[in-house]
């Protein structure tokens, strides 16, 4: 046998070749510590861009991404209304990036908030080593966001947006935000992150999160990029004791989407939810992974995953709950459901559990359906238009994932956006 | 109102209606009898549109128009509802949300201003009180975890805010107590009129103690095999459906 690894494809090679050249020619000018980044480099230069031969990457291909020669952004000119009119209407202070650089103009900079790569606990929760995009966001990042909310403070609701302008359509950009959320002892925080755009381009965030013990962090989440980009964030979450990290993603837009979470239950009591929606249609591709590490006892996460796919989309959604040895009375739920609008529409489910202590509860669960055609009928036959029935069905799907999220102002943003991708489709 | 000719219907390949002749006047309210499996469900299917039941001959007409040839909407938008025998939950949909948007598509549908939540709340709340039903039950997923008894009274609320012209009942006594029979019945009573007709599918000759029909029908084996006054329910509660299905063969 022979025992060296098959070569990557020679499109990832030169892909990765890209993004490393470009690391060489900005090196001098990159922030933040060079040590941290230094590794990054060392690990992207070493596995370069994901294929579908890692098993974390087996149902999503980067090969569009990795074909595509992405430019420096210029320093942004772009009249940035039309996209800023697109946010969710909050009264919150907001840190706005274009193309993955801070923007003072459009922001309402909270006290809380620093804008800079590498505040403290910078690097610490990334793995690198182990996820290639993670490697190369570290390797490229030039801003990013560093919050801290102190200890026994609520901070009420903060805004973090990203806007993607795409330049010249021949000219697609890529960006590399890096960003840092810590919650002290007792802090709460509700944070919304929105991702827009207009025009072709590669958004790579890293979002590292240290919720402290008895802290709370809301985290809503809206991925609505432009069609024409590629979206990959990883955010890495680590919960102290009695501490809640409590996030709802919903993701829409892009023409290749990857949302990936590790969450750490790292001390006793902590809890995590992970709820998340993908709409997609078209030719779209959204990939929703999650990693959940129960290291402690008395730590409960829950997941509920929905799909609504129509066109030729293909969702994914990989779901791995690890439960440490110690880690006793584990509460695990995930439940992953799809409701396919179109034959050509495909979903990839595959939850993983290991288990390693012997006192747990772990659940999990998926579907896949269609529309019910005698609930169509009985909506029908009141009168309801059947394009009218459609939406309301496909509402009453993605409801049981909404209704969790008790931040109201956050929930109707999320649910107007979603009623929006509806629209796009019918059209 | 309704004019049935020679209709024939089949349900997945299999033929179930073999010829119908049926005709509801303006104004009238028939009854259709007939043994379990006999096609009554069938033939409300066939008139309100349901997918997989294939039409393979005859006609039916509403106000002189093309029944068969209407989507389901379409049809309700004339003037048409069918309480089902087995009414539909609807997880994730609000009663009152399903309620409202119902009457406004059918006010949009007629040329009519639509309603606001607010209106339609108080609409809705007196129809419901009217039916004695907990407000709450407005508020809830539409019949989702409804006793059987609350989806029946539940069509019945239906029907008292959309106002058909022809309501099609099928069974929607079944189940009910004695109170609740009498409040369904008054709810269709209380839409007669000169204007409007229905079609009651029922077992029991109480319902028609309350609804007294103009006409009664038996459906036996995808056919009408008798036809009558009231009086013809009263002979079927004694005597059963073999007397009058054996007399018509
Ligand atoms: N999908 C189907 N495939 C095959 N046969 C069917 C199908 N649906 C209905 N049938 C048959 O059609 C016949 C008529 O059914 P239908 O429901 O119309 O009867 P019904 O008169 O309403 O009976 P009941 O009084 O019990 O409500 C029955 O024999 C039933 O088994
Ligand atoms: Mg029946």
């Amino acid at each position: 046998m022979n025992a060296l690894a098959p070569l990557p494809p020679a499109w990832l090679r030169e892909g990765a070749a890209a993004f490393l050249s470009r690391y060489e020619g900005l090196r001098e000018r990159l922030p933040g510590d060079v040590a941290v980044r230094a590794a990054g480099a060392a690990a992207f230069r070493g596995r370069g861009l994901p294929g579908m031969r890692e098993e974390a990457w087996h149902y999503t291909s980067l090969r569009a991404l990795a074909e595509t020669r992405f430019a420096e952004p210029l320093t942004p000119v772009a009249d940035c209304a039309t996209l800023m009119a697109r946010l969710p209407a909050l009264d919150a202070p907001r840190l706005v990036f274009v193309d993955g650089r801070f923007r003072d103009d459009l922001s309402l900079v909270p006290t809380l908030a620093a804008v800079r790569v590498g505040g403290p606990g910078y690097g610490t929760l990334a793995q690198p080593g182990r996820e290639q995009m993670v490697a190369l966001n570290t390797m490229l990042a030039e801003d990013g966001a560093t919050i801290e909310v102190a200890e026994g403070a609520d901070a009420g609701t903060l805004l973090l947006v990203s806007l993607g302008t795409g330049g010249p359509p021949d000219r697609p950009v890529a960006f590399h935000p890096r960003h840092a959320l810590r919650l002290g002892t007792g802090a709460r925080l509700v944070l919304f992150e929105v991702a827009l755009g207009a025009g072709g381009y590669l958004h790579n965030a890293v979002l590292e999160v240290s919720v402290g013990a008895d802290a709370a962090l809301t985290h809503l989440r809206l991925q609505d990029e432009s069609s024409a980009a590629f979206h990959v964030s990883t955010l890495y979450a680590e919960i102290a004791a009695r501490g809640t990290y409590d996030s709802f993603a919903l993701a829409l837009g892009a023409r290749l989407a990857r949302m990936e979470v590790h969450a750490r239950l790292a001390g006793k009591g902590a809890a995590a939810h992970l709820n998340a929606a993908q709409l997609l249609g078209g030719a779209q591709h959204g990939d929703f992974t999650t990693v959940v590490t129960h290291d402690a006892p008395h730590c409960a996460s829950r997941q509920t995953v929905k799909n609504v796919l129509a066109g030729r989309s293909r969702g994914v959604f990989q779901g791995r709950i690890e439960v440490a040895r110690d880690a006793q009375k584990t509460d695990g739920y995930q439940m992953n459901q799809a409701l396919l609008l179109s034959a050509e529409a495909e979903i990839d489910s595959k939850p993983q559990l290991e288990i390693y202590a012997d006192d747990v509860k772990c659940s999990h669960g998926a579907t896949v359906g269609e529309l019910d055609p005698e609930q169509m009928f009985y909506l029908r036959s009141r009168g309801i238009p059947a394009p009218e029935a459609r939406a309301m069905l496909v509402r009453a799907f993605l409801a049981a994932a909404f209704e969790p999220i008790t931040h109201a102002a956050g929930r109707a943003a999320l649910e107007a956006a979603a009623a929006g991708w509806w629209e796009r489709q019918a059209s | 109102m309704l004019e049935i000719r020679g209709l024939t219907a089949a349900v997945d390949g299999k033929p179930i209606l073999h010829g119908i002749d049926l005709a509801v006047p303006t104004g009238e309210v028939h009854a259709i009898m007939g043994p379990n499996g006999s096609g009554k469900s069938t033939l409300s299917y066939v008139l309100a549109g349901r997918d997989g039941y294939e039409v393979t001959g005859g006609s039916a007409t509403f106000d002189g128009e093309d029944l068969l040839a209407m989507a389901p909407e379409a049809r309700a938008a004339a003037g048409l509802f069918l309480a089902f025998q087995y009414p539909v939950e609807l997880p994730g949909v609000g009663n009152a949300n399903f309620l409202r948007t119902a009457l406004n598509a059918l006010r949009r549908a007629r040329g009519e201003a639509e309603l606001d939540a607010v209106q339609f709340l108080k609409l809705a709340r007196v129809e419901a009180k009217r039916l004695s039903m907990p407000d709450d039950m407005l508020k809830r997923n539409v019949n989702v975890g409804f006793s059987g008894g609350e989806k029946k009274r539940n069509e019945v609320l239906q029907m008292a805010i959309l106002r058909p012209r022809l309501a099609i009942l099928d069974e929607t006594d079944s189940g009910l107590d004695i109170d609740a029979l009498r409040i369904v019945a008054d709810g269709v009573n209380a839409l007669r009129s000169p204007q409007s007709s229905a079609l009651v599918i029922t077992h029991y000759q109480r319902l028609l103690d309350h609804i007294v029909p103009d006409r009664v029908h038996v459906l036996a084996g995808g056919r009408i095999v008798r036809s009558g006054g009231p009086e013809l329910a009263r002979v079927l509660e004694e005597g059963g459906y073999a007397s009058v299905v054996a007399d018509a063969a």
